[in-house]
């Protein structure tokens, strides 16, 4: 039973994860986290967290995470398979039977118009995120740790574009002194 | 990482010319899933056939198996000490920021205006407010871009054939304008 779900949920997020591993993200956050209940979301903030600081793509990173959690070394085979496996149907097909220009076209405008509702996917992923477990100082005290953390990250991703793994470990260092 | 496959499948190996590489990779890229193993699918398929795609997708997602799983039982052992609790209260609020920081990046980058903004906020709404499975909301997003796709596409094709004299519209648009 627990091999159908994983199969099913996985399928279902090769299917329809457009736009690279964060749009994904906010996929596999509502499967897991909300639907089934098989990770908290601190579990989903920290597996992100190692996800990001290894190489190689993070949705099967978190696709073999999950698997193992749930159903053990196989769970974590069958996770990441069910993930590749719509894109080794599709790839198969596309080089069979050729894609047209004018269906080049289209598509690409369909993608145009996709990326606004991603990219609000993946800012809902992160606000979702924001609860009192991983912000667990939040309103407490003087000092919030977590959301000068927060907004240091942030405004160093943004503004100054800083490497991921560089501020994952500072903050798991300041972590580390102040709490 | 797409330059590393370029080095390796282009320059080196010499296995696909440059620029059917570069074409394929824009199709690869607008397809679901995920990146990495779309590339290697692709690659392998065109340079050893069924077998040759299996094997290069292997080679995608083998290394990310072995060391998730790695540190998955190390973390499992660990998780619970005070020590490392401490590191990842710190890490969490930052994990957030990095995933909000490359969304309104993207939101940047695609030229949303304030009417168009409009898809960001609801998207937004749906799924962290209503908690609706954002895999509805991605089909009906693209049940709405193929649409204005395939508006726009026709406006492209009207405005091609007026041009075109021997095409029915424009012979259309002739006749409209000699009637009066």
């Amino acid at each position: 039973m627990i091999y159908l779900q994983l199969l099913w949920v996985f399928v279902k997020i090769g299917v329809l994860g457009f736009g690279g591993g964060y749009a994904m993200l906010s996929l596999i956050q509502h499967e897991v986290v909300d639907h089934y209940g098989w990770m908290t979301m601190t579990d989903f903030a920290d597996m992100v967290a190692i996800s990001q600081m290894t190489p190689g793509p993070i949705s099967i990173n978190l696709a073999t995470y999950v698997g193992y959690t749930t159903a053990g070394f196989g769970g974590s085979l069958l996770a990441s398979f069910a993930l590749c496996l719509p894109s080794v149907i599709m790839v198969y097909l596309i080089l069979k039977l050729f894609m047209s220009k004018r269906n080049n076209a289209l598509m690409d405008n369909t993608l145009k118009g996709l990326k606004p509702a991603i990219a609000g996917l993946i800012f809902a992923a992160g606000l979702s995120m924001m609860n009192l477990q991983n912000f667990p100082d939040f309103g407490r005290g003087q000092y919030n740790i977590s959301v000068i953390i927060c907004v240091f990250a942030f405004v160093a991703s943004y503004f100054f574009k800083a490497n991921p793994i560089l501020l994952i470990v500072m903050s798991g260092i300041v972590g580390f002194v102040f709490y | 990482m797409l330059s590393m496959v370029e080095k390796a499948v282009v320059d080196q190996k010499k296995w696909i010319p440059n620029d059917e590489f570069w074409d394929m990779i824009v199709v690869v890229q607008s397809l679901p899933g995920v990146f990495a193993v779309n590339t290697a699918l692709y690659v392998g398929q065109r340079v050893a056939g069924t077998r040759g795609a299996f094997a290069a997708m292997l080679g995608a997602i083998i290394p990310s198996i072995t060391i998730i799983l790695l540190l998955a039982t190390v973390f499992r052992e660990y998780r619970d000490q005070p020590v490392v609790e401490r590191i990842f209260k710190g890490i969490r609020p930052c994990v957030v920021a990095l995933i909000l920081a490359p969304s309104l990046r993207m939101i940047k980058s695609a030229k949303v205006t304030w009417k168009t903004a409009i898809i960001p906020i609801a998207t937004v709404f749906l799924i962290w407010r209503c908690k609706i499975s954002p895999a509805y909301v991605i089909l009906a997003a693209i049940a709405g871009s193929l649409i204005y796709a395939l508006v726009i596409n026709r406006r492209e094709t009207v405005r091609r054939e007026t041009r075109d004299e021997d095409s029915p519209v424009f012979r259309v648009q002739k006749h409209k304008e000699a009637e009066p």
